[in-house]
């Protein structure tokens, strides 16, 4: 484990199996499985912001929530300082769970309708017994809720979530993972609910927290435009897998994966005098319950070769800090 | 030539706080072939100030101004003869999230063909026939006529409803987020979709989204909407380049692009105000930064600034 990391991922796997029907399931030998994390490795330092994107399906919740142990991994490794998370028994994985927080996609369902904000902010502090007495508490969730800019806190604490707007809420949110002064957060789509000019709002704010609450982030999202103003390092994942990892803004200047090409091409720019790039790939996603052989962007691929449809090809690490899991990566 | 003007039109909601007014006398006009984009934040009045036109509004709605369509004003037609003759007819929708806009027991061809079978007196065996010509045209192909929309990917089904909207080759199409719930590439595929229709028909539209650029890139008009006004509309380049509101300059640098410099994002402090009550004078004011003694008291007048750019904003004439 290098120096300056704080999470290593290696060959993490989340399977889920599908339902079948009784008869399937006493005679058939194998139970098909939606492979919805098949074999990622990532590692990220302090106080970056790790960047994970694709499109729906692809797998970037899974992993979120598989680092975090929010759903159990099949197999593979999750070093958080050093600590094996996948082996540590659940007493102890609570314990940790103080330094692992989550922020949700959606402020309108992660927070209870009937629970005050001063309740909601604060029970993280009781279920871990973090401060000792009823004062304690109210400064602290006084304190985080200010530094997330819902000022004064007085105004807020005995509101219900109902009277909040989206941003706000979405503060709350963040105030709640930040409670317990937690290491690593998974922020997932922590804003594409919220409308352009409260959305910046928050970018800034959670950007502005790496440095002020010296955290890391595993920050999850769909907007590549976006992730080019929050994310350090940037992974693009397809199918279960990573295809891309580097610099975010060498990888989307310069992609080096065919699928990172399309999905940067395919994102629509906001200046209609300026067009963007073609989309050369045809169709959609294809099922995680049996990718495609070889690289599993073959199908799609337009510059797919017999190679493709054959062998899968490793993320390869092709220059400092960059990765590309592709047999002819784009030429730069 | 003028294919719908809308004229000082409002829509008021009755609730028991007291009215909402969710639109608040809004004028543009569309000539035919153009494509504007309705573009704003939630809750701003865009979706409404569109089941306005289409007189989809629920009953505790109060209309006033004037929608004419072909000269016609649609607020005065008969209901019986708007259902005939206008709705899906001369004007169709493309309405948010296909994945629950469409009837999930029926095959997909019926769905199409019930729009052509009640507004055109035709066999079922035609409209069938013309739903999968709209299919092919649409590149869903017509061998899947006689698909579920549960049998189709999420990018599939937004092209029948485009094909639905089609259906009876109507004058103006107005979209509803045509592509918010899908992917990036699929997004991408539908948007080429409708710049070609655009093209090959055509098609006046009015694209109503957040997005402004899902609106840069299918659009020839824009007009932004706060709180329930229309603060700047115009040409797209005009507005986009040198917006003068200084709404829509915040709101157009606070997206994000992944083309040209990184430059700073911007956002605007505050939120939306209640439209129940809104801020007196100009109703952006309170977040504005330029904001002066008068537009605290004033609401300021829709004025042309510039040659076919209106905005509305006191820092402008007079």
């Amino acid at each position: 484990m290098e120096k300056n990391e704080i999470l290593r991922v290696i060959d993490l796997k989340k399977y889920f199996p599908l339902k079948v029907g009784f008869f399937k399931s006493i005679f058939s030998k194998e139970i098909p499985v939606v492979r919805a994390v098949d074999g990622i490795s990532f590692n990220i330092k302090h106080r970056e912001i790790f960047g994970l994107a694709g499109e729906s399906g692809c797998g970037k919740t899974t992993t979120g929530r598989a680092v975090i142990r929010l759903i159990e991994p099949t197999s593979g490794k999750v070093y958080f300082k050093g600590i094996d998370l996948v082996k540590l028994p659940e007493s102890e994985m609570r314990k940790m769970r103080r330094k692992l927080q989550i922020i949700f996609q959606d402020p309108y369902e992660s927070l209870n309708p009937r629970m005050s904000i001063y309740d909601i902010v604060s029970e993280p502090l009781r279920i871990q017994h973090a401060l000792d007495t009823e004062e304690e508490i109210y400064n602290r969730v006084v304190e985080v809720m200010e530094t997330m800019g819902l000022t004064p806190a007085e105004e807020f604490l005995y509101r219900f979530p109902h009277e909040l707007s989206g941003g706000q809420r979405q503060r709350v949110a963040i105030a709640r993972a930040f409670v317990l002064e937690p290491e690593f957060i998974v922020a997932d789509e922590p804003v594409s609910m919220l409308d352009a000019s409260i959305r910046t709002e928050v970018s800034k704010l959670i950007k502005t927290l790496v440095d002020k609450m010296h955290v890391s982030f595993l920050y999850i999202t769909h907007d590549i435009a976006l992730a080019r103003y929050m994310c350090d390092r940037l992974a693009i994942m397809y199918l279960g897998k990573i295809v891309e990892m580097g610099k975010t803004e060498q990888l989307i200047k310069k992609p080096l994966h065919p699928y990172t090409e399309a999905l940067i091409n395919a994102v629509p720019v906001p200046d209609p005098e300026l067009k963007r790039g073609e989309v050369v790939i045809k169709g959609e996603v294809p099922s995680p319950v049996a990718p495609p052989p070889g690289c599993r962007f073959h199908p799609r691929c337009p510059y797919a070769k017999e190679k493709c449809r054959k062998q899968e090809p490793e993320l390869i690490e092709i220059r400092n800090e960059r990765y590309v899991a592709c047999h002819f990566p784009l030429e730069d | 030539m003028e294919l719908l003007k809308v004229e000082n039109l409002k829509v008021y909601y009755w609730t028991l706080r007291g009215y909402v007014k969710a639109v608040d006398n809004i004028s543009f006009t569309l000539e035919k072939g153009d494509a504007m984009g309705l573009a704003g934040e939630s809750g701003c009045g865009k979706t409404t100030a569109m089941l306005a036109i289409l007189r989809l509004l629920p009953n505790n709605a109060t209309v006033q101004g004037k929608i004419y369509f072909e000269g016609e004003n649609l607020l005065e037609m008969d209901m019986e003869r708007f259902r005939k003759e206008i709705r899906w007819k001369k004007i169709s929708t493309i309405f948010q999230g296909a994945m629950n806009a469409l009837h999930p027991a029926m095959k997909i061809g019926d769905q199409i063909a019930e729009g052509i079978m009640l507004h055109e007196n035709v066999s079922r065996e035609e409209a069938l026939e013309r739903a999968g010509k709209l299919l092919d045209l649409l590149g869903v192909g017509s061998q899947r006529i006689d698909r579920y929309p549960h049998e189709l990917s999420g990018g599939l089904k937004q092209r029948v409803m485009i094909a639905m909207s089609l259906a009876c080759s109507p004058d103006l199409v107005i979209a509803d987020e045509p592509t918010t719930a899908l992917d990036v590439i699929i997004q991408a595929q539908v948007l080429n979709v409708m710049k070609e229709l655009q093209r090959k028909l055509n098609l006046s539209m009015i694209v109503v989204s957040h997005d402004l650029s899902v609106i840069a890139e299918t659009c020839n008009k824009v007009a932004i909407m706060y709180a329930g006004e229309i603060v700047e509309y115009g040409d797209i380049v005009s507005i986009y380049k040198k917006s003068l509101h200084p709404y829509t300059q915040k709101l157009i640098s606070a997206f994000p692009s992944i083309k040209g410099a990184k430059s700073e994002l911007e956002s605007i402090p505050g939120f939306p105000p209640d439209l129940i009550a809104p801020p007196p004078g100009c109703r952006f004011h309170p977040r504005c930064p330029y904001a002066k003694e008068k537009c605290r008291k004033e609401n300021p007048p829709l004025i042309e600034a510039r040659k076919g750019h209106m905005v509305k904003c006191h820092l402008y004439g007079g």
